[in-house]
């Protein structure tokens, strides 16, 4: 039940944002991420926006697969 | 950075196809290493329903080494909502006028009484199954005569935007909508299985959306009171492979930390915007738990300012002890206490289009999982 899915703001009318996910776009409430701004990815759960996907922290994760189990 | 994006979000990475051979040599090594010197059966649990069952789709539990047992704990909200609660929404459900909204996990649970959301549906009731609350609010502002409730079911992660839902109908000033609050909290549910010396937790996959609200720095107490390794994960094959190997790294080398994998999502202190509208809206009160009872704060009652809301107060249904489903053994399940192979009815008399208790009822339920996707070596 705790399912949250990334997508990408595309466009942002104060407490009202437009997400596309992987090519479907939704309106999702921006109320619990006040701070979010256009582009960025965000992890959305029951139609509210619940937090920012940290590019940088990513991008770490990867590289440590990628150092440690790559063949 | 699209490049970047595109690869923080590619299949290849996450499903770890390109690094299942190394992930899973360390695995056998670390668990090997423990068998010879700390401990012969490493239990670990995944609290999150979503765990339970992305673990069951990527097939994580049949690569497992054979002394590792994956138990899922009390983080399926179907699961852990007590039958008397199940029984309070039914009552609600049929009362004049009503239009019961829910998530779609709640639709097939039975009352004690053999009836569910879906049964009541087809018969008489108006039952609506929506994807966010919102859309609940949205039915109560259409249709004035009815009135709206939200069964509200869920932890963390869901209580503040439910919390923030009732918020928006204050400001609107929506006079029909209600929300049934039975949510409970992760951390109470820890303890709860923590302190059942019975137990025998080698360590946590802690819940990844709950912690986006929470934040690491909520499970302090794991480390302090309980010294019991614990891992934030993230819910792709990859992150709860690398969270079990965090894992097992903690074992060999005798730390009880909080760490944190899914570090592109958690922060320490959560998010702090849907903590204060969860505040506002609720304070922490007594939960009643399946198979367990009642536990003091381990979940969400109205604050007084938000008091109107409640729709157990407005019907005035009230809690009753009704007995656990016969033969069902969900509420053992769900304390780690047992796999649901062990259930005489798993399979059997119970199936996911026929299902006893909410364990196979819920769609990420401990029992659901195991039927869908088989269990693996079940150890």
């Amino acid at each position: 039940m705790c399912l949250a899915i990334p997508g990408k703001i595309i466009s942002l009318n104060k407490k009202l944002a437009k997400v596309n996910f992987n090519g479907v776009t939704r309106d999702v409430a921006m109320d619990l991420l006040p701070e979010a701004k256009i582009g960025d990815y965000v992890l959305v759960h029951a139609g509210f926006a619940i937090e920012r996907v940290d590019e940088r922290q990513a991008l770490e994760t990867i590289k440590i697969f990628e150092e440690i189990y790559a063949d | 950075m699209p490049t970047d994006m595109k690869r923080i979000f590619s299949p290849s990475v996450w499903s770890g196809k390109k690094f299942s051979r190394k992930v899973f040599e360390e695995m056998k090594t670390l668990a090997s290493e423990i068998e010879k010197t700390r401990m012969k059966t490493i239990n670990f649990m995944e609290v999150c329903g979503t765990h339970t069952m992305a673990i069951a789709a990527s097939g994580i539990r049949s690569m497992l080494p054979k002394n590792i047992r994956m138990l899922s704990g009390p983080g399926c909200p179907v699961c852990v909502t007590s039958q008397g609660d199940i029984d309070r929404i039914l009552e609600i459900s049929r009362i004049k006028d009503v239009v019961m909204t829910t998530f779609g996990d709640m639709m097939k649970v039975k009352g004690s009484g053999g009836e569910s959301l879906y049964d009541i549906r087809k018969e008489r009731g108006r039952v609506e199954v929506v994807y966010s609350p919102l859309d609940a609010l949205k039915i109560s502002e259409k249709e004035k005569g009815k009135n709206v409730v939200f069964a509200g079911v869920g932890f963390e992660t869901t209580a503040p935007l439910i919390a923030q839902t009732v918020i928006i109908a204050r400001e609107r000033k929506v006079e029909n909508f209600y929300v049934a609050p039975l949510f409970k909290l992760v951390p109470p549910a820890l303890k709860l299985v923590l302190s059942d010396k019975t137990n025998k937790i080698s360590g946590f996959i802690l819940p990844g959306h709950v912690s986006v609200i929470l934040g690491s720095n909520a499970y302090s107490f794991l480390q302090k009171d309980f010294k019991v390794p614990s891992v934030i994960a993230g819910f792709e094959p990859m992150d709860i492979v690398r969270a079990i190997n965090l894992l097992l790294y903690q074992i060999k080398e005798e730390r009880a930390e909080v760490e944190v994998e899914y570090t592109r999502a958690v922060r320490p202190n959560g998010n702090k915007t849907a903590l204060r509208a969860m505040n506002e809206v609720f304070k922490p009160a007594s939960a009643y738990w399946r198979a367990v009872g009642e536990i003091p704060n381990s979940g969400l009652a109205f604050t007084e300012r938000f008091g109107r809301f409640d729709a157990f107060r407005k019907f005035g249904v009230k809690r009753k002890s009704v007995s656990e489903p016969k033969g069902c053994i969900c509420g053992k399940i769900i304390m780690g206490k047992a796999l649901p192979g062990e259930c005489k009815l798993f399979g059997k008399r119970c199936t996911p289009s026929d299902a006893v208790g909410p364990c196979m009822v819920s769609s990420e339920g401990a029992c659901a999982a195991w039927f869908k996707y088989g269990a693996g070596n079940i150890p």
